[in-house]
């Protein structure tokens, strides 16, 4: 595969959240606001580009019965040290994010990009495949955060856009979109969006209507 | 039959290779709005009487009939009753300025007053409704060729009636939107729906719009007047409390209480109610399980007991009729897509709808309705309720035959 796809195919052709339908957890959690999700994003990206680089460095030394342990011990040391680190310089942003950043340890992403591609591939690639799924996720999670925080609070980055009616503007903010579950239906429109613009990512039925529609 | 040679003779342009193809659905929209439709039920094991999709959702309409006249009259008279404690003779308020116009005004004795200022209220919320859930129907209708069927008559009117009177226009279009696109079409339309669409749009408006859509002030029309529910004054001092408050068992019974549209009068339901199940369009089962439900767990609270929770005490002939849950009980309840689809699951399933209000309505603080809620929750389980009923049924059968 060329390096070129490596980087962009996870964008739309294979988004690790609209397609693979991975890592939605994070999306539905952090997505409230547009400052914490960039941060998570920042956060993801580096640690799947780094983790695949060093498991991929590693594959031919590591024994196949005890891969997933020594994926883990690698995936865990980088997340804690990007924990550290946003303790260090973002500590505002580390205590709003709480546990998801601890939690990219579990993140369907990185353990499926290092078991689907890194296991396989030289380093460079993964690195790659890394960055591109890291973005892939990000695009996702941007998107959800600015209409969430857009339409739920009338802000972006904090900055007012749409001045809301407490604040003696016009705008009506729509509580639901604070809420969790809004993400999920966010990301399902995200998802039936692309699916209608790409038709090859739908997935075949599963049984087949046999009353005819026009009769 | 003029007219209906006049549709037949249109029919071949909206055919397969017709001019108007893509239009299908918006013509036979029309015609079998005006005439009965060809497609009923010729299979078993729903042989016996030919029930087709039209007669079913026209009879919930027609069921509902007491429900909105009763939201027109009940509507107005809190509205005029406001008004009166307030000494206002002329409200600011669009709907004030043309009752004003023709002359009708704002006693709250006069029948045809009520009636008037409640329809001011009643139909700019159901034409919205219509035209924005409309559009959305038609819109999926064409696209996935599929036909606009009459139960979107029910949804709208359902819809209408258990939104609060002050609801402003456009979250009026927005929840009808997400309750036809989010609720309906996107699973497939009609029939393939798992939730109630009408209580998707609701829920939808309640969470993201909570401050016009509960609390004390959205339930009568008249600015700056406060006029909280039986329920949530049950909420905070107590059932015992409610006839000082001016709500007496036979008011709310009858539905003089401020509350969403058309759910306030227990009475106006149980009508369209025995009209259901006498046509047998509503399964009397699933009211049968929601009623012992509800009893049930009531009375488990009232033994319990409580000194700080005033709801644990409340009988349940309060929770019948105060809420929204006889509404709930006679047109969401019984709604045939979203609930349970066997005889045993059907009982099961109002049961579980009935067990869940009353625990929302008690043990949870933050939501003193709970029948919206408990229904949208009954509506997920009653797949899993069927499969279970199935299931049982096949391992009966099968040692029979070991």
């Amino acid at each position: 595969m060329a390096k070129k796809n490596v980087l962009t195919d996870p964008l739309v052709d294979n988004n690790p959240i609209m397609l693979q339908v991975l890592g939605v957890c994070s999306a539905l959690a952090v997505t409230s606001s547009l400052q914490v999700s960039l941060i998570m994003c920042v956060a993801l990206t580096s640690v799947v580009a780094c983790s695949n680089f060093l498991i991929s460095a590693i594959r031919n030394q590591i024994p196949s019965s005890i891969r997933i342990i020594a994926q883990m011990v690698i995936i865990a040391s980088l997340v804690i040290v990007v924990d550290q680190i946003l303790k260090a310089y973002a500590y505002e942003i580390s205590k709003t994010l709480s546990v998801f950043v601890g939690l990219i340890i579990t993140n369907c992403i990185v353990m499926g990009r290092a078991e689907a591609y890194a296991m396989s591939n030289p380093p460079i690639p993964s690195f790659l495949d890394g960055i591109g799924n890291g973005l892939g996720y990000s695009l996702v999670l941007v998107s959800v955060a600015v209409i969430r925080e857009l339409f739920g609070a009338g802000k972006l980055l904090g900055i007012t856009i749409l001045p809301t009616v407490n604040d003696g503007g016009w705008y009506v903010p729509n509580g639901l979109l604070l809420l969790p579950p809004s993400a999920f239906f966010i990301i399902g429109l995200l998802i039936w969006a692309v699916r209608s613009y790409k038709p090859e990512q739908v997935e075949e039925r599963d049984f087949k209507i046999s009353f005819p529609v026009r009769y | 039959m003029g007219l209906r040679n006049f549709f037949d003779s249109m029919h071949h342009h909206f055919d397969v290779g017709g001019k108007y193809e893509k239009y299908y659905a918006l013509y036979e929209m029309v015609d079998t709005f005006l005439y009965s439709p060809k497609d009923v039920t010729y299979k078993a094991p729903h042989a016996r009487d030919h029930l087709d999709l039209k007669r079913m959702m026209s009879y919930v309409v027609v069921a509902a009939i007491p429900c909105i006249l009763f939201a027109w009259y009940n509507t107005g008279l809190q509205a005029n009753t406001a008004l009166q404690s307030m000494g206002i003779t002329a409200p600011n308020t669009v709907a004030g300025h043309i009752i004003n116009l023709l002359g009708i005004g704002f006693n709250p004795d006069n029948i045809i007053a009520n009636m008037i200022h409640g329809l001011m209220y009643f139909l700019p919320i159901y034409v919205v409704t219509l035209v924005v859930g409309g559009l959305w129907e038609v819109l999926f209708a064409v696209v996935r060729k599929h036909e606009v069927n009459e139960g979107f008559l029910v949804t709208s009117m359902l819809y209408t009636l258990i939104l609060p009177p002050t609801t402003p226009l456009w979250q009026v279009a927005l929840g009808i939107s997400f309750g036809v696109v989010i609720g309906k079409e996107v699973f497939g339309g009609t029939g393939k729906n798992f939730l109630n669409p009408a209580l998707v749009g609701r829920a939808f408006l309640y969470f993201a719009y909570p401050a016009s859509q509960s609390g004390a002030t959205v339930w009568v029309p008249v600015d700056g007047y406060s006029g909280a529910t039986a329920l949530s004054v049950a909420n905070e001092k107590g059932f015992a409390a409610l006839p000082e408050m001016g709500f007496t068992w036979m008011d709310a019974f009858l539905g003089f209480i401020p509350g969403s549209l058309g759910e306030t009068s227990t009475l106006a339901c149980l009508i369209g109610g025995v009209f259901l199940v006498f046509t047998k369009i509503a399964n009397y089962r699933l009211i049968a399980g929601c009623l012992i439900g509800m009893i049930a767990t009531s009375y488990m609270f009232n033994m319990i007991g409580s000194n700080t929770n005033p709801m644990f005490a409340m009988p349940w002939y309060w929770h019948l009729v105060i809420g929204g849950y006889a509404f709930g009980l006679i047109f969401m309840v019984t709604e045939p897509v979203s609930g349970a689809m066997t005889n045993k699951g059907r009982w099961v399933y109002g049961a579980l709808i009935g067990i869940m209000v009353v625990l929302i309505r008690v043990v949870n603080p933050a939501f003193p309705e709970g029948m919206m809620l408990a229904i949208l929750f009954g509506n997920i389980f009653a797949p899993l309720i069927d499969h279970f009923v199935v299931k049982a049924n096949v391992k009966r059968r099968l040692r029979r035959n070991v």
